[in-house]
């Protein structure tokens, strides 16, 4: 008996061990990103061309996240998730709450808040971002579908769902920050999504895509901790009021390959004619 | 006065046979030769006790892997050695190494950098000297 169950004890703690090691399998640490506020893997407020998790060849990747934007006037919550497979094909999906606080009660609103789902599909084209001759270059999509449209019509909008195109090219150069690793990233994105279309779709001003310039630039100090900053370029569709640039500077934290946090101070310039939204980004996600 | 200009001379003519100077900073910042054998030793411990990739050791002269690894890593830092190994793609013929593996071993080497005090960008610029080989390495 005593036997018997030394054995099933051993067996199992090779298992345990095992699926521990293949968990820890893949890519190097943060090179799965972190998770964007539309569910793909990348920064805060645009995705990178790497893949969700650490997968590599024949390996699954994947992560679950929440993420909270508060600017004093609004508040964005966002949770997700992503799997990839064989650092390939990433698929993608997050649900965004627009807080509208104080414009709600300003105006007297039917409703305080304005959601919208998410499913992304990413796809890498060539290139590693470490290893070959060329950046790492991948095609995204993304279907988004706004769940509250009754204010987004009211102001001009046109319509609650559509689908957008980007693509990412992300690099990172060793020793390319007076000898710290420096992360680069670049986008094209073809999208008439008004505030992320949690506004709707096109408006008024403007209904047809526009293309829309997107990157950021990290420094990685070790490869636990980065520092950096990113850049949205928005459309502008909407009459009743203007749509401003995203930027941010953020401190990422990838203690192990299960966990990220990420924090930074956003500008938001202009939402819903509420102007200099500043505020504080925090971003906790779950990998493997 | 003879005697200073044939000083002169003399150090002239030694400057001329010398090659260009090499740079050998990052053999210096690694420790020179006994800081890259502490290294190869702690990152091979490493291995040994990965999960991940050690059966890809278990047939392997692991002393002799020691003194050629400390070689190479020597002339990729700049330093005073000759590196007497086979080419990476012999060395590595029919192991048929993954991405995944690579990985591993520079996350093996990163910590046994680590354990050693290595600075970031001197981790960062051996790492940038060996990551090319990945393509010599690794699927064969």
């Amino acid at each position: 008996m005593n036997t018997t169950f030394s054995a099933l004890t051993l067996g199992l703690g090779l298992t345990v061990a095992s699926a521990a090691a293949l968990a820890d399998n893949g890519r190097l640490l943060a090179t799965g990103g972190a998770s964007s506020i539309n569910g793909a893997a990348g920064g805060g407020i645009t995705p990178w061309a790497v893949l969700a998790g650490y997968g590599e060849q024949g390996e699954w990747g994947g992560n679950a996240f929440v993420t909270r934007v508060e600017t004093g006037d609004y508040r964005l919550d966002v949770a997700g998730g992503a799997v990839s497979y064989g650092n390939r094909i990433e698929l993608s999906y997050a649900r965004q709450r627009f807080d509208l606080g104080t414009l709600a009660r300003d105006l007297s609103l039917p409703g305080n808040t304005l959601s919208q789902d998410i499913f992304g599909l990413k796809v890498r084209l060539f290139g590693d971002l470490i290893y070959d001759q060329l950046p790492q270059v991948s095609l995204g999509i993304e279907h988004k579908r706004q769940k509250d449209f009754f204010v987004p019509n009211a102001v001009g909008a046109k319509r609650d769902e559509d689908t957008e195109g980007y693509i990412a090219a992300s690099r990172l150069f060793l020793g390319g920050a007076f000898g710290y690793n420096l992360l680069v990233n670049g986008g094209l994105r073809y999208s008439r999504a008004n505030e992320l279309g949690l506004l709707g779709f096109g408006g008024d001003r403007r209904d047809t895509r526009s293309v829309l310039k997107e990157g950021s630039v990290a420094v990685l100090f070790n490869p636990r901790w980065a520092v950096g900053v990113e850049y949205r370029e928005k459309p502008d569709n909407l009459n009743f009021a203007g749509e401003s640039d995203w930027a941010d500077v953020f401190v990422g934290y990838f203690p192990n390959k299960h966990l990220s946090i990420v924090l930074a101070y956003a500008r938001l310039g202009e939402i819903a004619t509420l102007d200099n939204q500043d505020g504080a980004y925090l971003s906790i996600q779950g990998s493997f | 006065m003879r005697l200073l200009i044939s000083l002169l001379l003399a150090l002239g003519l030694a400057a001329c046979a010398q090659q260009p100077p090499k740079d050998d900073s990052l053999y210096r910042d690694l420790g020179e030769r006994e800081g890259i054998t502490r290294i190869v030793e702690g990152m091979l411990i490493n291995i040994a006790k990965d999960p991940r990739i050690v059966e890809h050791f278990v047939n392997v002269d692991i002393e002799r892997l020691r003194d050629k690894l400390v070689e190479q890593f020597c002339v990729e830092a700049g330093g005073p050695c000759t590196y007497t190994g086979a080419t990476m793609e012999e060395s590595h013929k029919g192991q048929k190494l993954t991405r995944s593996d690579f990985n591993a071993l520079v996350e093996d080497l990163q910590d046994a950098m680590d354990a050693e005090g290595v600075p970031q960008p001197a981790q960062n610029r051996l790492l940038a000297r060996l990551a090319p080989m990945r393509g010599q390495v690794i699927e064969k």
